[in-house]
């Protein structure tokens, strides 16, 4: 461990610290805007259900090298530009989140669906007033897991030749250089927890009914998935 | 009033829900409906809010056919409380008694104002007001539904076996407040019920239903007790096991104890008890809201 270099090259870890923060906040949220609807078509018609999954198991197993290779052709942007890395990594979030959307409007119990249709909440009211709050529990425990895989897998963007924590590593392998690749890991282990700390905050001051009843269950057991599978 | 002309309900897959109903239920009484399940009830009760829609046949409210109205808007306009109270679990007590005034656009202070008062009209403390429904006990998120049952001041008021997930002492409870409310509030109200008690205890008029909505007796509760019109109806009030046919007996007590039994031997009550704790003189609601209905019969 070469402390030296580490004191020395703190305004270079800094930086790519914020680069990776401004290449996975982006895909995080789409992932989380695009799955919404997504997942709710899914969760009202099987047919949806099972071609969305399906769709969305497809997209996640595409090698993310071979992806990071396609998009800038698809989308006809320059290799190094960084939107091409923002996309990619949008397409894996969406392609996890759209099943744990479906999972959380079907988490939502029909009686109160029910219910609310029979005192005259409209369609419209009945998604934005009562299926999409009572979805949160189950759309965070989703976007954490999402969160997590993103910080992981934009790694793969050094690559292409887009600068963030994961430069780190090729870096490190160039100039078989072990600390170099030791700050890269902590770095991503850190920004990917910084994530989860900030994700399940927002859920708390979302989901003030919850808290109230009880401490525990205001943190929903994350699932796993092989995190950077694709890589 | 709402009218029932020849309504039929057959679902997608064939099954006859409800077939060629027809009946008059009258403003301002209880009417319940009555049957064990696959009698159709509840689809019967929903259909008055368009939540089913009848294949046939159709259903007026006070002269205006349903079908012609806006469903979302119909709904407003009718209170309607169900088992398990089906509250927002997200909303505090108190929006949950004005969420209807809200989506009909009252300004949030004025529908809060009415919601804290309605909280008064069903026995809740508004000490309540600001608890999620996962806080409070079941009888008590049951009368937070009723009171959003009341909040648009409705004319008709829908209620679909609200009190079979209490306890007894609860339900018996919550049924004398149904009493005493509709001796105030006098609005239309329809009860689903599988519970014949029940009926009997609430129902101005009781509708005994059989298998697809057949209505094999209605009537008051008198009537259908004194005369039961089928041995269906029979087994379903228990005249044939003789718990509608009483005894005074003094052999199962001590002294001058006097009990009533039903004709199973089952000790339903007291007569006379001089050391006993049931008070005996003393009127419940129930009593006077009987003697009521005996005029109302006399009158027509």
């Amino acid at each position: 461990m070469n402390w030296v270099w580490i004191g020395d090259n703190l305004g270079l870890i800094g930086g790519r610290i914020l680069e990776h923060l401004a290449l996975t906040a982006p895909p995080i949220v789409i992932g989380l805007v695009l799955s919404i609807p997504l997942g709710y078509a899914a969760s009202r018609s099987r047919v949806a259900r099972s071609i969305l999954l399906s769709l969305g198991g497809i997209l996640y197993t595409i090698p993310s090298i071979a992806l990071l290779v396609l998009v800038p052709v698809i989308l006809n942007l320059a290799i190094l530009n960084p939107l091409n890395l923002v996309f990619a990594l949008s397409i894996y979030a969406v392609a996890i989140m759209v099943r744990s959307a479906a999972d959380a409007f079907a988490s939502v119990p029909r009686d109160v669906v029910a219910s609310a249709a029979a005192t005259g909440f409209s369609g419209r009211q009945r998604f934005f007033e009562v299926e999409l709050p009572l979805a949160i529990p189950v759309l965070l425990a989703g976007i954490r897991v999402v969160s997590v895989s993103t910080v992981s897998i934009a790694s793969v963007g050094a690559l292409i030749g887009i600068d963030q924590l994961g430069s780190f590593f090729t870096d490190a392998f160039q100039r078989s250089f072990l600390t170099e690749a030791i700050v890269g890991v902590v770095a991503i282990l850190l920004l990917a927890a910084l994530y989860d700390i900030v994700l399940s905050r927002i859920g708390r001051a979302l989901m003030p009914w919850n808290r109230k009843q009880s401490a525990v269950m205001a943190s929903p057991k994350v699932s796993t998935v092989p995190l950077g599978g694709s890589l | 009033m709402i009218e029932f002309c020849g309504v039929s309900k057959t679902y997608p897959d064939g099954t006859h829900a409800v077939q060629d109903f027809s009946l008059s239920i009258p403003a301002r009484q209880i009417t319940v409906l009555v049957g064990s399940s696959g009698s159709g009830k509840t689809t019967l009760m929903r259909m008055i809010n368009r939540m089913v829609e009848p294949t046939s046949g159709s259903i007026e409210i006070d002269g205006q056919d349903i079908s012609k109205a806006e469903p979302v808007q119909l709904r407003r306009g009718i209170g309607y409380v169900m088992q398990n109270a089906g509250l927002l679990p997200h909303r505090k007590v108190i929006d949950n008694i004005a969420t209807v005034p809200r989506l009909t656009g009252v300004p949030k202070s004025q529908a809060r104002t009415r919601a804290l008062e309605l909280m008064d009209t069903v026995g809740l403390d508004r000490a309540l007001a600001e608890r999620y429904p996962s806080q409070l006990s079941g009888g008590q998120q049951q009368r937070v539904g009723v009171a959003r049952g009341l909040a648009v001041d409705p004319n008709i008021l829908l209620m679909d076996e609200p009190f079979s997930a209490v306890d007894p002492i609860v339900r018996d409870e919550l049924q004398q407040e149904v009493l005493r409310l509709q001796s105030e509030l006098a609005k239309t109200i329809v009860f689903v019920s599988h519970d014949i008690d029940e009926a009997f205890l609430l129902g101005d008029q009781v509708i005994v239903l059989a298998q697809g909505g057949e209505i094999v007796q209605q009537g008051t509760p008198e009537e259908i007790l004194a005369n039961p019109a089928s041995d269906f109806v029979a087994t379903f009030i228990g005249a044939d096991r003789g718990k509608r046919r009483l005894s005074v007996s003094q052999t199962q007590a001590r002294g001058d104890d006097r009990v009533l039994v039903d004709a199973g031997g089952y000790p339903v009550g007291v007569i006379a008890a001089p050391e006993g704790r049931l008070a005996v003189s003393s009127a419940s609601p129930k009593s006077r809201s009987v003697s009521n209905k005996t005029d109302q019969a006399g009158d027509a």
